[in-house]
């Protein structure tokens, strides 16, 4: 019953599911086993590379689910998947030890730099990594419940909720340059040796946390899945449609925004923690109002109101992105204006949507999934296909 | 408005106890006492004073910016009044709660314009409406039960849709929304129904099925209709209550109303 409701009756998630998982098989095998003068090889580099895509892909998943399904379009969202990633830097800055430059056991060396003698109290238990992992949870969604219950219950909705989330991002930016708030400044966090004890640039660490930004990606997807299908998942699309006879249906219309945005605000926040290893370095550049658009459109290229669609949407994007400013580096911001303005005008329904009309489906697919998925779940549906 | 404010009324309500049966001893369900509404100086609400008994349909006919929508919008909490107070029955005073605690205590509200679900089924714009636990949590687990189906399926034939109960509700026409509409209404088991011109833009024969459907509820709710359409009111009222500049001008029957020379100067004279 339950796999029928969250994976079977979804076909375009099975398949890029599917894809995600044949390439958690493939790329570990390709990088460890086959031989560097192989064809098949494939670099540490890519493999990192994907990782980050897996990354974005399960960012693009939380956007996507608060707005395709609920309709908040949050212009914030770089900012907790950048909390999630200074949380896990704060570990890894602690996991350095006496191996920094200056040597000093505990202080990292930007504290050091600023002559500090002692670590703030907010720096202290990230030494352990079960704390880091909370931390990764807690602190983007204690921002996202404090920040979306005073929003929402001031009824704040569509652009201006948009433009306010982007002054929380910017704001954010702007305190974490200072070198007082102690996060390094406008360096940020970098130079991490190692993670749970492995260095961190070895191959075996860099394919472990590719297999756990893939796992992630699908345990977030699955649980996706499992609120769209709910009776919350229909009222979440019937707050997107007809907010106030969602209200006048008894539903306290507040609660559903501000949960699912917390949950969401969560979500990123672990894409965030999953980076920062792989990358290398978190800075304030992460909380630039500029990601948190471009993540936007990520999930419209790829079909907003389709958890997957969000998913196609991030690898092709940044897939494109890599390609584009290895040749033209200067160009890509115009490209990207270029897409979203093609995407809104041609492909309303993303990438998604257009193998959907290639395929000729019935109607019904060809609204938003968010519906279908939901007459799927009647046991008689096979009349309201003919209806339709 | 303030955080406090905020916090207060968040925290502070807690849904009143609808499970209690409604005072009703003498016999009216809904008070609405001397209540003003003002916005920018304008009265949309001037002290305005209406019964509403039980079981009983009412007809609440205006010329426009009499105060009809805002009255309704009193009643269901969307907006509070500057003075007076409305009560449900004897003990639940309506201004202290919500827009959902209000849908949720038996107070159903139909808008002007067909509002339901687009994007969802017939059968599912009736689920959501169904009476159950509407908190969060709750919703993600929850399934219909045996007679929550059953009234499902009671009220689809009510509304004549049971053969639509798998279609798109963005599929339906203007008319068998409006019909939709209200069996959501019905599912939230209400009390009092507030309908907000409900054969706007419908044909003829749809217009009759309507006055058929609101007739059949009355009795068992009570039924407050708001409707320009003086032919339907003639054929459904019983009981009508003119509106003029924010308060009652004058109530009766549909003869009394007609032949009444303050409506006919303010509102059917010309």
């Amino acid at each position: 019953m339950l796999t029928q409701r969250l994976l079977l009756s979804d076909r375009g998630g099975m398949i890029v599911l599917g894809l995600v998982l044949l390439a958690m098989v493939l790329v570990p095998i390709c990088n460890l086993l086959v031989p560097e003068t192989s064809a098949l090889h494939v670099s540490t580099f890519t493999v990192t590379l994907l990782g980050k895509f897996l990354c974005y892909a399960l960012l693009a998943l939380a956007v996507d689910l608060i707005w395709g399904y609920c309709g908040i379009l949050s212009l914030g969202h770089g900012a907790f998947f950048a909390l999630g990633g200074y949380a896990m830097g704060m570990y890894l800055m602690r996991q350095i030890g006496p191996r920094g430059q200056y040597g000093d056991p505990v202080l990292p060396d930007f504290m050091v730099f600023l002559n500090w003698q002692e670590l703030p109290w907010y720096w202290q238990g990230f030494d352990m990594f079960w704390f880091a992992m909370l931390m990764v949870l807690l602190v983007p969604g204690l921002l996202a419940f404090v920040f979306g219950w005073l929003a929402f219950r001031s009824r704040v909705t569509g652009v201006y909720f948009s433009i306010i989330t982007q002054a929380l991002t910017y704001a954010l930016m702007l305190a974490f340059f200072r070198n007082e708030m102690g996060f390094g400044g406008n360096n940020g966090l970098t130079d991490f040796k190692d993670i749970l004890g492995f260095p961190i640039a070895a191959n075996g660490t860099r394919i472990s946390l590719f297999l756990a930004s893939g796992f992630s990606l699908i345990l977030a997807y699955i649980a996706c899945r499992y609120i769209v299908t709910s009776r919350m998942g229909k009222i979440v699309v019937s707050i997107r449609d007809a907010e106030s006879r969602t209200r006048f249906c008894g539903y306290k219309v507040e609660s559903y925004k501000l949960w699912l945005f917390v949950f969401s605000a969560m979500l990123a926040g672990i894409a965030g923690a999953l980076y920062v290893p792989q990358v290398g370095i978190i800075n304030p550049g992460e909380f630039s109002p500029l990601n948190s658009i471009e993540l936007v459109v990520w999930v419209a290229t790829g079909g907003r109101g389709t958890l997957f669609g969000a998913i196609v949407g991030a690898f092709t994007v940044n897939y494109g992105k890599t390609i584009f400013t290895s040749y033209s580096p200067e160009t890509w911001l115009f490209a990207l204006g270029a897409l979203f303005v093609i995407v809104t005008l041609v492909l309303p329904k993303g990438l998604v949507g257009l193998f959907n009309r290639f395929k000729k489906a019935p109607a019904s697919s060809d609204a938003v999934t968010a519906n279908t998925t939901a007459t799927e779940k009647n046991p008689d549906s096979s009349t309201s296909k003919e209806a339709v | 408005m303030n955080i406090f404010s905020h916090a207060r009324r968040s925290l502070g309500q807690s849904d009143p106890n609808f499970g209690a049966p409604l005072d009703t001893t003498h016999g009216t369900i809904l008070y609405v006492e001397g209540v003003t509404v003002s916005f920018d100086g304008f009265r949309a609400l001037n002290n305005l004073n209406l019964y509403i008994d039980e079981g009983e349909l009412r007809c609440i006919i205006g010329p426009n910016g009499a105060g009809k929508t805002t009255m309704m919008d009193v009643i269901t909490g969307k907006t509070k009044p500057d003075a007076g107070s409305v009560y449900f029955g004897q003990q639940i005073n309506l201004l202290e709660l919500s827009e959902h605690q209000i849908a949720r205590g038996g107070i159903g509200r139909k808008f002007q314009k067909p509002t339901i679900f687009e994007a969802l089924s017939v059968y599912e714009n009736l689920e959501l409406a169904t009476a159950a636990d509407k908190r969060v949590w709750w919703t993600l687990t929850q399934q219909l039960n045996s007679a929550q189906k059953f009234r499902i399926d009671e009220v689809l034939v009510q509304i004549g849709l049971q053969e639509h109960r798998h279609k798109n509700a963005g599929a339906l026409s203007h008319g068998q929304k409006q019909w939709l509409e209200i069996g959501m209404l019905l599912m939230q088991s209400p009390r009092v129904l507030l309908v907000d011109e409900p054969v706007a833009g419908m044909t003829g024969e749809e217009t009759e099925k309507t006055a058929e459907l609101l007739l059949s509820l009355a009795g068992k709710h009570s039924v407050i209709v708001v409707e320009h359409d003086m032919k339907f009111v003639r054929s459904i009222a019983r009981k009508v209550t003119v509106l003029h500049q924010g308060s009652v001008l004058t109530e009766g029957t549909m003869d009394q109303v007609q032949n009444d020379p303050k409506v006919i100067e303010v509102y059917l004279g010309e």
